[in-house]
C-alpha cells in the first residue's frame, strides 16, 4: 500500500472549519493515509481545555444562535461531537502539532492546552518538513 | 479466521468509514470485517476505501439506506 499523507494547517477556530478538518482528515486516515493537523491561530485556541466545542460559527452566529440551530440540525441528523472525531483520529493515528508562535502571541501555555492529543510543538519548518511530502494539503 | 461485526446504523459521514477502519486495523490478515450501515454515501465510500487499502471487497449488499458491506483484511 501506497503510504501518502494529509497535512492540514487548521488557522480557524471557527466551529464548522473544525469540523472540516477532523471529518477531511478522519476519510484520509480511513483511507489508509497518514494525517497531521497543525493547528495555529484560533484553531490553536481549540486545543485549549475545555475548549473543542467552543467555537462560532463561521457565518450566521448571530451571538450564538446560529450556533445553536445549527447544533440542533446537527443532533437530528446525529452527526458525532468534535470530541468523538479527535478522539477517533487520535486512535487511527492521526497528529496534532501545536503552534509555539501562537503559544507566545497567545499567552497560553502547555498546561492550558489538551496534552494528551498533542504530539508535538512546533513551527513553520515542521509544516514545510510534513507538507513537502504530502500529497493533499488544506488550509482551514 | 475471525469474523468482526461493525454496526454503524444511524451513524453519518465520516464515521462509518471510521470505524470500518478501526475495525480493520485490529482485525487480522484473513479476517472478515462485516460492516451494516444505513448513511446513504459511505455505501460507496466504503468500497473506494477498501480499494485505496488494497483489501478484498467481498460483498456489498442492500438499499442505499440499510447496507451490508464485507470485506477481507
Amino acid at each position: 500500500m501506497k503510504s501518502e499523507r494529509t497535512t492540514i494547517i487548521l488557522h480557524s477556530g471557527d466551529m464548522d472549519k473544525v469540523y472540516s478538518a477532523l471529518i477531511v482528515a478522519n476519510g484520509a486516515l480511513a483511507m489508509g493515509m497518514e494525517a497531521s493537523i497543525f493547528c495555529t491561530f484560533w484553531g490553536l485556541q481549540r486545543l485549549q481545555k475545555g475548549g473543542l466545542e467552543k467555537g462560532p460559527l463561521s457565518k450566521m452566529h448571530m451571538l450564538g444562535l446560529g450556533k445553536w440551530m445549527i447544533k440542533q440540525r446537527m443532533k437530528k441528523a446525529n452527526v458525532a461531537s468534535l470530541e468523538r472525531l479527535m478522539n477517533d483520529f487520535k486512535e487511527l493515528g492521526g497528529r496534532i502539532i501545536a503552534c509555539e508562535l501562537t503559544m507566545e502571541i497567545m499567552g497560553i501555555g502547555r498546561d492550558d492546552l489538551r496534552a494528551e492529543w498533542i504530539d508535538e510543538y512546533g513551527a513553520v519548518g515542521m509544516y514545510i518538513r510534513e507538507a513537502r511530502d504530502s500529497s493533499i494539503t488544506l488550509f482551514v | 479466521m475471525a469474523e468482526i461485526k461493525v454496526n454503524v446504523r444511524g451513524e453519518t459521514c465520516p464515521i462509518p468509514l471510521v470505524e470500518m477502519r478501526k475495525a480493520l486495523r485490529k482485525a487480522a490478515p484473513g479476517d472478515v470485517v462485516e460492516v451494516v450501515g444505513t448513511h446513504p454515501a459511505s455505501k460507496k465510500e466504503i468500497p473506494m476505501a477498501v480499494e485505496a487499502l488494497e483489501l478484498e471487497l467481498l460483498g456489498v449488499q442492500g438499499a442505499d439506506t440499510d447496507w451490508t458491506i464485507r470485506i477481507r483484511r
